[in-house]
């Protein structure tokens, strides 16, 4: 008996993944062209979350503006605090003491330490290993502890200004910080028991989301996402800053640009990360937390209380329409926050407000990445690799 | 003082372009004409000592307030793997002509924020795959990223479907 | 002697909507439409420490089909109002709104041209929590507020 070839008339199915969607990373819409289960094409939209914090920072000054730049990637707050402070620094031309830069290196790593375990908690949901979440988000609710101690907040810390720190460490703050130190080794290895050879958690993340590494640095992509692709770059190490050079880490590098590289990239960081902490918090040096010049942050406040120029100085710089003034320029500066390379592009026209600032977003240039990756990928496959590049929508969109 | 060799080697083979050069806090642009910006960039691409091959980011200024040769002015900042140094590009655009050639040929990387600079300051780039609004939504009118953009818009917020 | 000496304490005497109400306030299930930071301390009253489970609202909707609550977490631009508001639509009745942040209540630190500065602008909300973002005390205070308004809702008077 002869068998007839059907003619299946097929179509292809266009999907829309988001912006309302169970997968926890935000307002993110990808338009998914499906044959089946398999993705022809996928596109992202993005501007869900604008807001317009670039046409925002026209009209308020520079210390108003470090408060803006707590919203941008909201899981990692600090590190966009000592971003724009270091980029204003640097305009400026000054530098802050010796104290105000370990105290910074220790809050950055402390953030970055909440960022992976958040981004790794994340994705372990997304897939099914919900236990991961809740362990990882104890650790962080310790970390949130620290970081109300220190600036005031769990989550919009504000805690750097031009010229230094909100205020100094509490007493007692560098021991809960190695007290912190000390039980988070535990967690993350027994995250690893859980998850390193665990055969799903290989089935679903090892040789998904492949990206090459001379296609990575076309691509523009930073932070994980390029180590993971055997690209050894990271901006503390190339270019440092705010005594990054004085203290002893590796960068972990991945091999095969993957999606269990990136988990694995991640993990090492944390570790790394701690490593930093603990040599700022073993020689942190005395002294103060801001720099000596009234005109740019408020001198002590016995000076602000008993003296005419020092109630003066206070005001110059905190009255509204008021601000310290810097000179006429342009600057770019760049700091390794836990997504890659964000830049501030900052121009200033010598006037109390800054004239343009540009944010650039780590979110932004990688997720460009996305539908090189997803072509012939199934569905599923999507959010795995959604969730491993880490886009913030905060930061993604601004 | 010396300058930096891109600078010299800019001025040499792109004399017409080459308006000036600025440093300032360690920075260093050069300020050029949008005409041959593609050319530039496969130059400092591709030649051998400089090997700009990490496109960091694309945007762009509105000198409106400011007095400046043209209004806008597109900045490319560049980094060199190799080399360890990074350089800023600043092509000026006239306001009547806002028209530039699109990098996305060398540098896939610079898709999306050529589109971001298309949506928020209405610069056009010729030559790119698919140029077409990425923050705002798809049927905003106007450029707000302008200096002649009001900060709290034009009504947008405000007309939307009230539900009881 | 009568009724009551047969039946003797197994017979609760009680109102439908008393009934109904309890039912409903005590199993809540948020449909939460995170947008920025306030989702993630949306999530954190959700994990072990400021466990929202002992509320009866742990079991999260993703789609607006099965939910009863909408917590709209964070900033909304004019991209996503559409969104917020078509999904606000399929909710079925009954349903409530908690508008949580600064930024959804009225805008927030952000008047700019593409923030919708307050949904309750357009879409009918309950409670407002205060707070940029607020602390997840904060979230399950207003929980404990819907449970009360659940309360004392009646299954005649919704439409």
């Amino acid at each position: 008996m002869e068998e007839k070839d059907l003619d299946l008339q097929t179509e292809i199915l266009v999907l829309n993944f988001g912006p309302q969607h169970p997968s926890t990373h935000g307002t993110l819409r990808i338009v998914m062209e499906l044959s089946g289960e398999v993705a022809v094409k996928a596109t992202p939209v993005i501007g869900y979350l604008h807001t317009g914090f670039e046409k925002l920072s026209e009209h308020l000054d520079y210390n108003q503006f470090i408060c803006v730049t707590d919203r941008m990637n909201y899981l990692s707050p600090l590190n966009n605090n000592i971003g724009f402070a270091i980029a204003v620094e640097k305009l400026l031309g000054i530098e802050v003491p010796k104290r105000a830069q370990y105290i910074r290196v220790i809050m950055a790593e402390l953030s970055r330490i909440s960022d992976h375990l958040l981004s790794i908690g994340a994705q372990a949901l997304d897939l099914g290993a919900f236990t991961v979440f809740l362990y990882f988000y104890e650790e962080r609710e310790k970390l949130y502890d620290l970081f109300e101690w220190a600036t005031g907040s769990r989550l919009t810390t504000t805690y750097t200004r031009i010229g230094g720190l909100m205020r100094d460490l509490p007493e007692g703050f560098e021991d809960a910080v190695k007290k912190f130190c000390k039980g988070l080794p535990k967690v993350i290895k027994e995250v690893e028991i859980l998850l390193n050879r665990n055969k799903i958690w290989l089935g679903r993340t090892r040789d998904i989301g492949v990206v090459s590494g001379e296609d990575a640095v076309n691509y523009g992509l930073t932070g994980p996402c390029l180590r993971a692709a055997n690209v050894e770059w990271d901006i503390r190490k190339m270019e440092p800053y705010s005594s990054y050079d004085e203290f002893e880490f590796d960068i972990p590098v991945g091999e095969n640009g993957d999606v269990y590289d990136r988990y694995l990239v991640r993990m090492e960081e944390m570790r790394q990360s701690m490593r930093i902490i603990e040599q700022a918090v073993e020689n942190l040096p005395e002294g103060p937390v801001d720099i000596d010049n009234p005109k740019v942050r408020i001198p002590k406040k016995d000076d602000v209380y008993n003296t005419m120029e020092g109630m003066i100085h206070h005001f110059e710089i905190f009255m509204k329409n008021r601000g310290f003034i810097p000179p006429v320029g342009e600057v770019y500066s760049s700091t390794e926050v836990p997504n890659g390379e964000l830049g501030f592009f900052i121009v200033s026209d010598g006037g109390r407000c800054p004239y343009r600032v540009r944010i650039r977003p780590p979110s932004l240039v990688n997720y460009q990445v996305f539908p090189m990756m997803m072509e012939g990928r199934m569905l599923s496959d999507a959010v795995a690799i959604l969730e491993s590049l880490n886009i913030i929508a905060g930061e993604l969109d601004r | 003082m010396n300058k930096r060799p891109e600078i010299e080697e800019i001025k040499a083979r792109f004399p017409e372009s080459y308006i000036r050069d600025e440093e300032f806090r360690g920075d260093i642009s050069i300020v050029v004409r949008k005409d041959r910006i593609f050319d530039i960039f496969k130059f400092l691409k591709e030649d051998e000592n400089f090997l700009y091959n990490f496109l960091v980011d694309v945007t762009c200024v509105d000198y409106l307030k400011l007095n400046e040769i043209e209004r806008f002015a597109v900045v490319y900042h560049l980094y060199s793997h190799k080399n360890n140094s990074r350089i800023r590009i600043k092509a000026l655009v006239p306001e009547k002509d806002t028209v530039i050639s699109s990098v996305c040929s060398l540098w896939k990387g610079a898709n999306w924020m050529e589109r971001e600079v298309f949506d928020l300051f209405g610069i056009e780039f010729t030559g790119h795959p698919d140029l077409r609004r990425i923050l705002t939504p798809d049927d905003f009118t106007g450029h707000p990223l302008r200096k002649d953009y009001p900060l709290k818009g034009r009504g947008e917020r405000e007309n939307f479907k009230v539900v009881k | 002697m009568g009724i009551e000496s047969l039946l003797k304490s197994n017979i609760l005497v009680t109102t439908v909507d008393a009934v109904v109400n309890w039912g409903r306030k005590y199993s809540l299930w948020p449909m939460p439409m995170g947008t920025a930071c306030c989702a993630i301390e949306f999530m954190s009253t959700l994990a072990s420490r400021y466990d929202m489970g002992r509320f009866g609202a742990e079991r999260l909707s993703f789609s607006p089909r099965q939910a009863d609550l909408m917590v709209v977490a964070g900033r909304v631009s004019i991209k996503m109002m559409p969104v917020v508001i078509r999904i606000w639509e399929e909710i079925p009745e009954p349903k409530w709104c908690i508008a949580m942040g600064a930024c959804a209540s009225s805008g927030g630190v952000f008047d700019t041209y593409t923030l919708v500065q307050g949904i309750d602008q357009f879409i009918p909300v309950d409670v407002y929590i205060a707070g940029c973002p607020p602390r997840p005390e904060g979230v399950l205070d207003a929980l404990v507020k819907i449970q009360k308004l659940v309360e004392q809702d009646s299954i005649k008077k919704r439409k």
